[in-house]
């Protein structure tokens, strides 16, 4: 079976201030609807390695593929293609446009895709909402709702154009226990109910320990 | 929903939630389209009636004889050698008539030619008018005034009375507006003239004539063409000029140039006679264009410092939507199509400011005893220059945002998303 997402000797460095090596030989590969988790010490490169996996980070060395096409030869026109399509974003810090409606928010990405007419994305992200526990939330103002809610909204932003991954940058850094609970158990139901495969960087040893497996980090290398 | 729709709506939702510098920055492409088209309107407005003014009074071509000394001497012809050194000392002119030679057969002939509109005889003779003790010189010209009103408005000038008289009865004049005045004459009244000759004319006034210019209106007055050829005491074949208008004024210099190789007469164009008209229009036109791009410059930095200021404030939407998989060149077209938006809007605000400034300009009274025609300002709705103000917001809006947004296109979403 062909890995989802598949990294092979990646090696990055950083130039400024001082040449530095972060990433060594990393080769990981992550299948499909599995739900693995990245854990490791601040600086350990852990993040810096994710968004070489989310495609917006291109200077690096090594091959990465995604469902089978490589990455690294691809242009950032095509890598912006890839993201709206195959991948979803979760981040600490909830990323939503703060004028938009919480619906907008969420049909953005499928607006940008062009796949369905606007009144069928519409319905996809009222149902993703919905699925999330906000849809009473879709007509307010993204900026208008509390940081547990925004982070359920990026999350259903995250699912609108049924990616193959979900991303996740400490989703549950910034909310409170029940809130981080909430949001795993909805990660978790989406690994097992639809087979997406998550890929998850967080500092939580508890939330970790729940996922399908750990992969651990330290100064560059997987331990 | 395809990609320019979906960029032209978020850019939409970002300007209306900055709806206050928006604003300023349309209503400062606003300002600078209005003042353009106020000042063009204004201006070629006022190029327009001073070029009336003299150019549609003045004759596109004038003949007359001009009294100079002869170019080439006798002596010259005779021995023009490298090793002589030929000086006449005290040349006059040789003494000729005013009356052009062949005068009518030239006319006909003119008459004829398909570029010429029309052409009039005039027969100008020095006078004095005489109102009790008074005497005033002047000229009297003689004209054929059915053709004068044809080709060159000369009903305009007539302020009182009726330009037809002339035609009614023979011994009517239309007397200067200046002499008229210092003789406290008026329409109906009798007007003594006095030709060089010695012989006096009493003539009617039919109407008073004024063209604007107070050294004209002092001392020009017109009367049929057969009565100033008797004042002068000549045949009807004595004409002393003849003005011609051409169905296209470009031709002026071309034609003037070749009735002169071809007859015995100085031909004057208007083109010359008038340079310092177009020098005046070309100056007042540059010096508007120069106001209005001025304008648009200081607008142009205004959207310029409030896209960039938004670019800043919108680092983290700009990420995400990068990271959400918009391209770095949509990211580019949604602030340039927000600076062009600005563009559009302020621009078009900008032309109904104008128009309706110009439209308050045209309909203020503007009396002056010099342009007895003119009742209101003069505004000149040229549509060229509405187009060529709307390019120009496009044009401005477009340099001002393209710069920031190129910046936006640049960012690097890790960066941002990392920095937090």
């Amino acid at each position: 079976m062909i890995p989802i997402l598949e990294t092979r000797n990646i090696n990055k460095y950083f130039l400024d201030p001082v040449l530095f090596h972060v990433l060594k030989n990393i080769s990981i590969q992550l299948q499909s609807g599995e739900f693995v988790s990245i854990m490791g010490k601040s600086g350990c490169g852990k993040s810096t390695l994710l968004y070489i996996l989310s495609t917006m980070d291109t200077a690096y060395e090594g091959e990465l593929f995604i469902d089978g096409q490589e990455m690294s030869k691809l242009s950032r026109n095509e890598l912006a293609r890839i993201r709206n399509e195959k991948i979803g974003f979760v981040f600490q810090f909830h990323y939503l446009l703060p004028e938009f409606s919480v619906l907008k928010n969420v049909m953005l990405p499928a607006l940008k895709l062009g796949k369905y007419s606007e009144t069928v994305i519409r319905n996809k992200a009222q149902e993703k909402l919905e699925m999330l526990g906000v849809g009473d939330q879709s007509h307010k103002k993204a900026s208008r709702i509390s940081g547990g809610q925004k982070q359920r909204v990026s999350i259903a932003r995250a699912l609108i154009n049924d990616p193959k991954i979900i991303i996740g940058d400490e989703p549950t850094g910034n909310l409170d226990s029940k809130n981080s609970e909430n949001v795993f158990n909805l990660l978790k139901q989406l690994s097992s109910d639809i087979g997406i495969s998550l890929l998850v960087v967080t500092h939580d040893l508890d939330f970790a320990k729940k996922t399908d497996r750990i992969i651990e980090m330290g100064d560059g290398v997987v331990l | 929903m395809s990609g320019f729709r979906l960029i032209l709506d978020i850019s939409k939702t970002h300007l209306l939630s900055k709806l206050k510098q928006t604003t300023v920055a349309a209503l400062g492409v606003t300002f600078g389209i209005g003042t353009y088209i106020i000042m063009m309107g204004f201006m070629t407005g006022l190029n327009n009636l001073l070029d009336g003014l003299v150019l549609n009074r003045t004759p596109h071509i004038q003949l007359f004889n001009k009294t100079a000394p002869t170019e080439v001497q006798v002596i010259d012809r005779y021995k023009d050698l490298p090793f002589n050194l030929n000086y006449i000392h005290s040349i006059k002119p040789k003494s000729r008539l005013d009356r052009i030679h062949n005068g009518l057969p030239l006319l006909s002939e003119l008459k004829k030619h398909p570029k010429v509109k029309g052409a009039t005889p005039q027969t100008a003779c020095k006078v004095f008018y005489l109102a009790g003790s008074n005497k005033l010189n002047g000229v009297i010209n003689g004209v054929e005034v059915a053709e004068e009103v044809r080709l060159f408005n000369f009903k305009d000038y007539i302020t009182e009375g009726d330009v037809n008289s002339l035609q009614k009865r023979k011994n009517s004049i239309l007397l200067g507006a200046g002499i008229a005045k210092k003789l406290s004459l008026k329409v109906g009244d009798k007007v003594q003239v006095l030709s060089t000759n010695g012989a006096t004319y009493a003539l009617t006034i039919g109407g008073i004539y004024q063209s604007g210019l107070t050294e004209v209106d002092d001392v020009q007055s017109y009367v049929s063409l057969k009565m100033a050829q008797q004042i002068l005491g000549v045949s009807s074949n004595y004409v002393t000029r003849i003005h011609i208008k051409l169905h296209d004024i470009e031709q002026a210099i071309p034609m003037s140039k070749n009735i002169e190789r071809l007859y015995d007469v100085r031909a004057l164009d208007v083109k010359s006679a008038n340079a310092q008209f177009d020098t005046g229009s070309d100056i007042r036109t540059l010096i508007s264009y120069a106001v209005s791009i001025t304008l648009l410059i200081v607008a142009g930095f205004g959207i310029y410092n409030i896209l960039n200021m938004f670019i800043y404030e919108k680092m983290n939407d700009i990420a995400i939507l990068k990271a959400t998989g918009f391209t770095g060149n949509d990211v580019k077209w949604l602030f340039i199509t927000q600076a062009l938006i600005i563009g559009l809007v302020g621009g078009f605000l900008g032309l109904a400011l104008g128009y309706g400034v110009s439209l308050l300009i045209d309909n203020t009274p503007f009396n002056t005893e010099a342009l007895p025609t003119i009742k209101t300002y003069p505004i000149d709705y040229n549509p060229a220059y509405y187009i060529t103000g709307i390019i120009f917001a496009l044009a401005s809006t477009f340099l001002a945002g393209y710069l920031p947004a190129r910046k936006a296109q640049k960012i690097d979403p890790v960066e941002i998303i990392r920095g937090q």
